[in-house]
């Protein structure tokens, strides 16, 4: 490892802060905290000056991948550049340092905010109403879930099962379940869309929904999505969008046209705030008419007549509560200040540079990588390594040697109907020459496992950290550090 | 890709040998390859019912999580202790060592209608 460990780096006695001289009587933490919270030996706490702290952390944040560095082509993540304006908006004193609970009339600029963010997505996806509570992508698809079991319920029957396509994201089964519902997978057909006959095959009155992410993981566009909401529609089920790939769509068609009930936005992944790194996401969810008794409490509201803000806990239908407070304000304040500076005209920019940019690339690279659903893509599209695979180098490996290259790699082995996939969503953010630098890449790796597969298996050789054992990761991870070891 | 000749064997990529109503049932040479390191194994527990072609439990690895289909009918009679400690052993002897668990088969005849090793392998060139 190139860099150590900041607790190598401590030295007894060294520190970063001055304190000044106390003025009262000193106090014994044992006379403040009872007993049993005191610690029986002292923290280890690394001992560096400021300037050895700030030092590290800067050098770390170089060794490692991150959008303000290179390219992120990671599929179904959506990981745009986010603009910095939104960070120095978001850090604006009177939105950073409100308390969640100072009184309506002292916070009424951050509701105003709120209530016009939803505004704003409910135009964006043709639906009538939002919550901005929900913390993430998959605590969304939870809160509708939940909704949509409290409708059915409302109507006599909460009903007891969830359809899925075979190209779904992970989250939507895991939520299905965490809802109390049961998964019932429907197969895609031949080009990766959603196959009439099977859904209309797996529907009946126990189906509470039927959820789709458009355009899917595979990149495609659903054409017959009309068609689909028909069908879900005609036993009584809720139509559920998986809001993942929302890029692709903005400005040009929206959800509430496709007939959906129920759709989440990503606000880390759409409306460019801030992406990895364990968050905080946001997960709004935007819903039609019939659905907006069930959502969530607090809303957001105006009083036309005073022209004030406020929270609405009056909702006898809600389903309570999905979060602490109001969810994740700072998020909020970067997806508004992205959507007011882009616009109407630039969000549609947006998705059409999403979209030419994917097949920018998709295009020259079938040649040298399979491409089993091969069709005018949206913003991303699905490779699979099965060409390399025959000789002997795995997706995987293909996935490392692009870090050797300077560029993040893409999402694999997913979906799982695509064998050996490469997952490939280059975001409008980026420009023709990074592109084509990355087809590049991309051809040359692809040259090497014909030439030198050692090279593409051993990969990457480039960065701080080689080939990490991921299981003895997975199952015996330890980031406790301690003296002794060492 | 290693097909042993004394199994039976599903579309779930699992393996099945029966002897006198019990079933030992493991993951295939080429399920273990597929997924890469195996890295946790969530099995039911000895006495609990399991039914053919629905999910028992699920098989996570490095670069999936994959869900379990129970070859036949029956009751688990057993679990192997292996697994728990070091679900590796699936990857490294998927036939021997890394077997998963045993099922008192309510049906024996339902052994009879999974895969010959001749339609597996056919099943698995498929898929190549």
């Amino acid at each position: 490892m190139t860099e150590k460990l900041i607790f190598e780096l401590s030295s007894p006695g060294r520190k970063g802060y001055s304190l000044p001289q106390l003025d009262c009587p000193p106090k014994g933490v044992e006379k403040i905290l009872p007993k049993e919270f005191l610690r029986e030996n002292r923290a280890e706490l690394p001992e560096v000056s400021e300037n050895d702290c700030v030092r590290h952390f800067t050098r770390l944040s170089v060794l490692n991948h991150h959008i303000d560095k290179g390219f992120y082509p990671l599929g179904s993540c959506t990981m745009k550049y986010n603009p910095k304006l939104n960070e120095q908006l978001a850090r604006l004193p009177g939105f950073a340092e409100l308390h969640p609970l100072q009184s309506e009339e002292q916070v009424q600029g951050a509701l105003e905010l709120m209530y016009h963010l939803g505004e704003y997505l409910s135009e964006i996806a043709g639906m009538d109403k939002v919550t901005l509570q929900p913390a993430a992508g998959a605590h969304g698809e939870l809160t509708a879930l939940l909704m949509i079991r409290t409708y059915h319920k409302k109507n006599g029957n909460p009903r007891s099962k969830v359809v899925i396509p075979d190209s779904a994201h992970g989250t939507n089964p895991a939520s299905v379940s965490l809802a109390g519902y049961r998964t019932v997978q429907i197969r895609s057909n031949e080009q990766g869309l959603i196959d009439l006959w099977e859904l209309e095959k797996n529907m009946d009155e126990e189906v509470a929904a039927f959820m789709l992410t458009n355009p899917n993981t595979l990149g495609l566009f659903e054409t017959n999505i009309l068609k689909v909401a028909e069908i879900v529609h005609s036993v009584g089920a809720k139509f559920y969008m998986d809001g993942a790939n929302l890029n692709a769509l903005l400005g040009y068609a929206s959800p509430g046209e496709m007939g959906f009930d129920i759709v989440h936005f990503n606000f880390h992944k759409t409306f460019s705030t801030p992406h990895g790194g364990g968050g905080p996401g946001g997960g709004a969810l935007g819903v039609k008419e019939e659905m907006v008794p069930f959502l969530p409490v607090p809303t957001v509201e105006k009083r036309e007549d005073r022209g004030e803000f406020h929270l609405d806990y009056e909702r006898p239908d809600s389903i309570g509560k999905v979060h602490s407070f109001y969810g994740h304000f700072g998020v909020m304040v970067r997806a508004f200040a992205y959507i007011r500076s882009l616009g109407g005209e630039g969000l549609r920019e947006v998705a059409k540079n999403a979209i030419i940019n994917a097949n920018y690339l998709k295009e020259p690279l079938k040649e040298f990588y399979d491409l089993p659903y091969d069709a005018t893509c949206m913003h991303e599209f699905v490779l699979s390594g099965n060409r390399q695979k025959s000789l002997g180098v795995r997706t995987l490996d293909i996935a490392k040697r692009l870090l050797d290259y300077g560029f993040h790699a893409p999402t694999i082995y997913f979906p799982l109907i695509v064998p050996e996939a490469l997952m490939i969503e280059p975001t409008e953010s980026e420009s023709k020459e990074i592109l084509d630098a990355f087809i590049e890449a991309m051809k040359k790796i692809a040259e090497e496992t014909k030439t030198n597969p050692e090279i593409v298996k051993s990969a990457p050789q480039q960065t701080p950290v080689g080939r990490l054992d991921e299981a003895k990761a997975a199952k015996e991870l330890n980031v406790r550090w301690s003296k002794q070891r060492f | 890709m290693n097909v042993p000749e004394e199994f039976k064997y599903t579309k779930e990529h699992e393996w099945l040998k029966a002897e006198e109503g019990l079933a030992t049932i493991g993951i295939t040479d080429y399920a273990q390859s597929e997924l890469g390191d195996i890295v946790f194994v969530e099995l039911p527990q000895v006495g609990d019912a399991v039914s053919q072609g629905e999910p028992f439990g699920t098989i996570e690895a490095v670069k999936t999580v994959a869900d379990l289909f129970s070859p036949v009918s029956g009751e688990v009679s057993e679990l192997n202790p292996k697994i728990e400690e070091d679900p590796a052993v699936m990857n490294k002897d998927p036939y021997g060592e890394g077997w998963m668990m045993k099922i008192k088969m309510s049906e024996a005849s339902q052994a009879d209608s999974l895969l010959s090793p001749t339609d597996y392998r056919a099943l698995i060139e498929k898929t190549e």
